[in-house]
């Protein structure tokens, strides 16, 4: 029998009724009186200056209302306050096909669309940078006029102790693999939308389909001079997020502008294909791990290098490029860490967060390398996982606190449920079994703009008739946000969890929350709802003590009831009890407030990786390749996730399950691709396939039966000792995918996604070179034939900021680097 | 057919109309008339005539439980019954729609009673962010009308043209599972 | 996304419908809306009236004499369950009932299928896209009046840019299951009616991929009694495989169509396969003649899918790498046949 009432219990979610009624209100559900709609005018060409535009014919065009162009929007805005380097509509250079020039607002969306044909506008094409090699290879083409040298937008080098000591070592291994991940995005069923309106006295309302109404609250108003208690902007339910709505974009811009012009509602509904130019999509990352291992097996030493394709814009960039690689620490005991990474600007849509942000990319290549590793040291996967992992409440080299630490157990359940040691290895050519594991934050640990303010807020409202409202800037994106908040009151409270009224996301109603993302809603939100659930508890066990006449301390709270824990006939109901205190106090009202503990780390990039607590998951995939195609096809998923505590069992499945779905089409076939045409023939850098049906998201038939196993080791920092469940499970799938298929067929692909064509590829060469019976050794140890990229570029990367790790003497700063003959930089 | 046309798009530029002329829409041009049915109910429609019937329900009908990923028939979420079969709203074009029967989300449920499969979508987990849901509800609806104890397989590929990117599929085959279960149940069916 | 203006005649009849078609220099039949209907909202197609024939009954009938007989408009869900078609033209049901997705087939029709547009990764796009590309060869023009140039003057094909033609993909998948099965289709116009086979229908063009005339409507297909070998001990059988990233949604990026007559000891008594999706029409493969007379060994099966394989001209207008999609034509016959075999 739980110690709860509601938390951890199956149940219908709080929202439920409106979702499977049709009745949840999307941003493009909205229809107002008068209400205009906008289009943007986007940029043909990758990279080009504009020269002039005409927007006589288009604003004299039936039915136009206004025509926008850059000059009515002189402020530059940005999602993070290094990188302010977005406009709402382009000044003087667009830099991507589908950057946005000019906006018509008109009395119809095809009227609004006309127009567009009208607005000519001049371009001068420049020079094209299609990815991040490309990129530091043409540092006489320049996208932006910021960053670090060329197209370079952020560099990083961290040294936590001296690793090159290490692989000096004559009693380590050393293992090197390059990798690259391919870029994809998150293709949210809903397409973005916007709505902006003037209330009755004239202030400025934004609906939107965004994860952090708290940012665009604050970006919109700084894009617009308007001062933010003068804008309200609301978060509609989002038509799923999964990262891709975290950023202020254009379009929320451009009709919040229109509105305040026109004084009339604006509606923007993006296409599909602008949400592909809106992207923020994961970033292709180039990778190279080099690892120096005991011969026992254990990390000694490892040394990461990221080089990342940020596309046209900063977005969350900044934060991006060390998530390649400060997470790398917090899964297994790793010594002595040195990581570089740099992110470039390219000729295409910006990439910003999606689900497990900047952490797959790292977590592939060295999940796949430990899988070599344990072949080459004639290890089992798992075993040698187990014998390394990260020691709970432990400071990380790079100096992360950690909290719980489950992955052990997530291990042996997925081993035991797989049948992992009877039948790895021994299914027979084409079948194959792979393991991998990952951890992630449960919410980051600094916001986006420096503050000493609270990360989440939740107030509470009572009254007599027993109504309990609580608010909270918190943002439902479908990951279920509103019933973990009413649950966590409910639990508090005593009551069900579908007697809380609930007013989220709305920056003129609620207290602030930073938003859905990083997975900090459960733990920050949680944390601040029990604390003003108990505040207000405190005040009704007061008045309600005071008419049993016994100590407060003795009242329970259950079953909408107030009552003597030693005597549970005497009692009041919740109204109660609501009523003696609202007399014995006046209005009830109680605030909780969250912001997570300080972090150890104080050196330039700490700010990064910190969180209260960590995730972990592991996860066996098992797959069938077709010898004849290359073609894989996965039956079924182990997986199990150290989430702490489960809020809601329906909810938390779905979230892993849902991370399942998504990594394996990020492993097996979702890809954010792009073509350069022949450059005597065109300029054009567009997607290849910006569309629902050719960006390839699993249907029914490719999605797997998953088997999932919940760890519940509470960590106290977390609400009932919860952790987050929204983007760790999605982490280990990829790995797992690529270590399976080489289990089947002895290819070890280290690309994602893995497609036929390169899982073919590695079967037609190891069938030559069997033929030839070589020993394949390409690229490194290991029997296996390897198919990816072989390279990894110079990158000028700066002077390391060195940082000794806690077991050599460090306090969490950097220390001036010790100048040291043979020491690379 | 050709002169027709001139005619009536000078008779639609003339500034004055005369009293039996059609009604014009917010662009200005002439408006198509349907009468449907739908969700059981009989009406008449004006509407600018390049619309889908997606956007005639949406716009014209204030029925915005229908939804739309990609407006290309490339995702599902748009899915609505015509004279009971499933079909994507985006791609039938609102003219075509003349003396059809339309079945949207907000025709499933009995009054203020779920239908058995919203029921349980609600609570099995079925729907997350909600946007790909009545799409998918109508789908499983036609499916449960035709096949009323599918297999999975069965399910999986009767929702195969329904994108999710929330789920992961699985929770919504439990849903319809635990409906049909529980239909069982109410007649007697072991 | 919106569709551009159009206006709409309902076809009373097909006589209507072909009259409708030559009155106006730039109509378009509407069956099913799945082809044509994405096609307007991407302005790659832009007709000025739209014919509606969804609804006519005399081309949504499935007649039974002594072979069968298929309205145009007959949906792709109907073919495929039709009990008659699973049973005695196995290619054909299988081929309908993989087309896209379940809502797809209960709108597209049998006659909208066979004449589905051309495919190309870079004519399916959205305008703006196609715009950034500046067009190609297949739609060449901008509704701004921007062309896509080429030193001809004629736009570029981007699959391959010295080309003088149009290199889009035959995506049907319901046209190699009926070539297979020796179809014949009927078009009506305004002389009346011609039945042709259906690979007359096609050629390898991918922008004037049919020949039927610009006032002409497929009104039926019509199937002999499956090319059924005399004895009545032999047996006959058909199938169609797929090849596609995902099991729904997507057009085929090889369909591998066979049809096979086989006499009681397993010698093949006839044979035709088509290969869909690798050139601008499908391809009839001339060496099926060869298997007649002999049993299928794996051998056999091995180097008449070896054969195959030169007719498949992938290019880079589908998903997929070509020289991939090239090297798996011989797994995917081998596979059809085989299953032919084994099944007889």
């Amino acid at each position: 029998m739980s110690e709860f009432r509601v938390i951890g219990r199956a149940r219908r979610r709080v929202d439920g009724r409106a979702k499977v009624t049709g009745a949840t209100l999307f941003a493009d559900d909205i229809v107002l009186p008068r209400m205009l709609y906008a289009k943007l005018l986007r940029s043909p060409h990758p990279h080009a200056r504009i020269a002039r535009i005409d927007i006589s014919r288009a604003a004299k065009a039936r039915g136009v209302k206004l025509v926008l162009t850059g000059e009515h929007f002189p402020n530059a805005y940005g999602i993070m306050p290094v990188s302010q380097d977005e406009h709402a509509l382009c000044l003087d250079v667009v830099r991507h096909v589908g950057d946005p020039v000019a906006a018509v607002v008109a009395a119809s969306e095809a009227a609004a669309q006309d127009a567009l044909e009208l607005i000519e506008v001049d371009y001068k094409p420049l020079p094209t940078i299609a990815d991040a090699v490309e990129a530091l290879a043409r540092s006489d083409v320049r996208i932006h006029g910021y960053g670090e040298g060329g197209n370079i937008h952020r560099l990083a080098h961290l040294a936590f102790g001296d690793v090159d000591e290490v692989f000096a070592e004559t009693d380590v291994r050393v293992f090197e693999d390059i990798a690259f991940y391919e870029g994809n995005t998150h293709l949210p069923l809903e397409q973005h939308a916007a709505v902006a309106a003037l209330d009755k006295n004239g202030r400025l309302t934004l609906w939107s389909s965004t994860q952090t109404p708290h940012y665009v609250h604050r970006e919109v108003a700084r894009a617009l001079d308007i001062p933010t208690h003068q804008l309200r902007v609301v978060a509609c339910m989002n038509g799923g997020g999964f990262g891709g709505k975290s950023d202020p974009f254009n379009h929320e811009v451009v009709v919040a502008k229109a509105a305040l012009l026109l004084g009339r509602p604006v509606k923007i509904t993006l296409t599909r294909e602008e949400v592909f130019y809106c992207h923020r999509g994961r970033h292709p990352v180039l990778m190279r791990l080099k690892t120096a291992v005991r011969p026992d097996g254990r990390i000694a030493a490892m040394d990461l290098e990221t080089l990342l394709d940020g596309g046209a814009y900063g977005s969350y960039g900044a934060a991006s490029t060390l998530y390649t690689g400060q997470l790398q620490t917090v899964t297994y005991q790793v010594p002595r860490y040195r990581f570089r990474a740099c992110r470039v600007f390219t000729n295409k849509p910006p990439c910003g967060p999606k689900r497990g942000h900047g952490t797959p990319q790292p977590r592939f290549i060295q999940e796949i390398q430990l899988d070599r590793i344990a072949e080459t040291l004639k290890m089992d996967p798992a075993d040698l996982r187990l014998m390394q992992i990260a020691e709970p409440g432990s400071i990380t080299a790079n100096w992360l606190k950690l909290g719980t630490v489950g992955l052990a157990e997530c291990i042996r359940r997925v081993v035991e449920g797989s049948g992992w040691k009877q039948r790895r290895g021994k299914l027979g050519f084409g079948r194959g079994l792979g393991l991998a594991c990952s951890s992630y934050l449960s919410g980051a640990g600094l916001p986006i703009y420096w503050n000493d303010m609270p990360h989440s807020g939740v107030q509470l409202q009572l009254d007599r008739s027993g109504r309990v409202t609580a608010f909270c800037g918190a943002t439902e994106i479908g990951q279920g946000s509103d019933d973990v908040l009413a649950a966590i009151v409910a639990e508090v409270l005593g009551l069900e969890a579908g007697d809380v009224v609930l007013v989220t996301g709305d920056t003129d109603l609620t207290p602030v929350d930073l938003g859905s993302y990083s997975s900090r809603v459960t733990l920050m939100m949680g944390n601040a709802a029990i604390q003003a659930a108990e505040r207000a508890r405190a005040m009704l066990a007061e008045a309600v003590a005071a008419k049993l006449d016994v100590p407060a301390s003795r009242l329970g709270f259950a079953d909408r009831r107030v009552f003597d824990v030693e005597n549970p006939d005497a009692g009041v109901g919740f109204a109660e009890a609501v009523a003696l205190a609202e007399t014995k106090f006046g209005t009830i009202g109680s605030t909780g407030s969250y912001r997570p503990p300080a972090a150890p780390g104080r050196y330039r990039g700490s700010g990064v990786g910190p969180s209260a607590t960590y995730s972990y998951s592991a996860a066996v995939v098992e797959v069938e390749v077709d010898p004849a195609t290359g073609i894989v096809r996965v039956p079924k998923v182990w997986i199990g996730h150290d989430i702490g505590r489960v809020i809601n069992p329906v909810l938390a499945r779905g979230q892993v399950e849902g991370g399942v779905y998504m990594g394996l089409g990020e492993a097996l076939m979702e890809e954010s691709s792009f073509r350069r045409l022949p450059h005597h023939l065109s300029g054009a850098l567009v997607h290849k396939f910006p569309s629902m049906l050719e960006y390839k998201s699993l249907t029914t038939l490719e999605m797997p039966e998953v088997v999932t196993y919940f760890i519940e080791d509470a960590d106290p920092n977390g609400p009932f000792g919860a952790k987050e469940v929204g983007q760790g499970p999605l982490l280990p799938i990829m790995p797992a995918v690529a270590n399976a298929v080489y289990d089947a067929v002895g290819v070890r692909v280290n690309q994602v996604p893995i497609t036929p064509e390169a899982v073919l590829k590695g079967i037609e060469k190891k069938r030559g070179a069997q033929a030839r019976r070589d020993r394949v050794t390409e690229g490194g140890q290991g029997e296996g034939v390897r198919i990816g990229p072989t390279e990894f570029p110079r990158v000028p990367w700066p002077e390391a900021l060195v940082v000794p790790p806690p077991w050599e003497g460090g306090d969490g700063k950097a220390v001036k680097p010790e100048p040291k003959l043979g020491v690379r930089v | 057919m050709k002169r027709d046309a001139k005619t009536r798009s000078r008779e639609a530029a003339k500034p004055l109309r005369q009293a039996d002329a059609k009604p014009l829409g917010r662009e200005g041009a002439e408006l198509a008339r349907i009468a449907l049915t739908v969700n059981g109910e009989e009406c008449v429609v004006h509407f600018e005539p390049y619309k889908t019937l997606l956007e005639v329900l949406r716009e014209d009908l204030a029925l915005t439980g229908t939804k739309h990923g990609c407006e290309l028939g490339e995702c599902g979420a748009c899915a609505v019954l015509m004279d009971g079969a499933p079909v994507l709203s985006c791609l039938v074009l609102g003219v075509e729609c003349d003396g059809a029967a339309v079945t949207t989300i907000e025709g499933m449920a009995e009054g203020p009673e779920l239908h058995p499969l919203q029921a349980a979508f609600a609570d099995k987990g079925a729907a997350q962010c909600g946007y790909c849901t009545p799409g998918i509800l109508l789908t499983a609806k036609h499916l449960l009308e035709h096949n009323p104890h599918p297999t999975r397989a069965e399910i999986a590929e009767a929702l195969s043209g329904n994108l999710c990117r929330c789920t992961g599929y699985l929770q919504i085959y439990e849903a319809i599972e635990q409906t049909v279960r529980r239909e069982d149940a109410k007649t007697g069916r072991p | 996304m919106r569709a551009p203006r159009f206006r709409y005649h309902a076809a009373q009849s097909v006589p209507d419908a072909v009259a409708a078609l030559a009155g106006e220099e730039r109509a378009m039949l509407l069956a099913g809306g799945t082809d044509l209907v994405p096609n307007m909202k991407r302005r790659q197609q832009r007709p000025d009236l739209v014919i509606g024939i969804r609804r006519l009954a005399e081309l949504r009938r499935i007649g039974n004499g002594s072979g069968l007989s298929i309205g145009a408009c007959v949906t792709l869900a109907e073919v495929a369950a039709h009990p008659l078609i699973a049973a005695k033209y196995a290619a054909l049901a299988k081929a309908a009932g993989q087309v896209a997705t379940v809502h797809l087939r209960a709108m597209g029709t049998l006659g909208g299928n066979l004449c589905l547009d051309t495919r190309c990764n870079y004519y399916d796009q959205n305008y703006e896209w196609r715009r950034a590309i500046n067009f190609c060869m297949k739609a060449p023009l901008g509704t701004d009046g921007h062309a896509c140039a080429s030193p001809d003057g004629t736009g570029i094909c981007w699959v391959a840019t010295s080309s003088p033609r149009c290199w889009a993909v035959s995506s049907t998948d319901c046209a190699p299951a009926l070539i297979a099965l020796g179809a014949d289709v009927v078009l009506a116009g305004p002389g009346g009616e011609r039945r042709i086979p259906l690979e007359q229908l096609y050629r390898s063009d991918g922008m004037a991929y049919l020949t039927k005339g610009r006032d002409e409507v497929l009104v039926r297909v019509e199937l002999e009694d499956a090319k059924t070998p005399r004895r009545a001990d032999a047996k006959f059988g058909s199938t169609y495989w797929k090849l596609r990233r995902r099991g729904s949604f997507d057009f085929p990026v090889l369909g591998v169509a066979a049809a096979l007559g086989f006499h009681k000891d397993g010698t093949v008594e006839s044979a035709r396969v088509v290969l869909g999706a690798v050139e601008s029409c499908p391809v009839l493969v001339p060496e099926a003649a060869s298997l007649v007379g002999r049993k299928l060994s794996d051998e056999v099966v091995r180097e008449f899918a070896a054969s195959c394989a030169r007719y498949a001209r992938p290019l880079d207008n589908t998903d997929f790498d070509l020289a991939w999609r090239k090297k798996v034509v011989k797994s995917y016959v081998a596979g059809a046949l085989t299953e032919l075999r084994d099944r007889a």
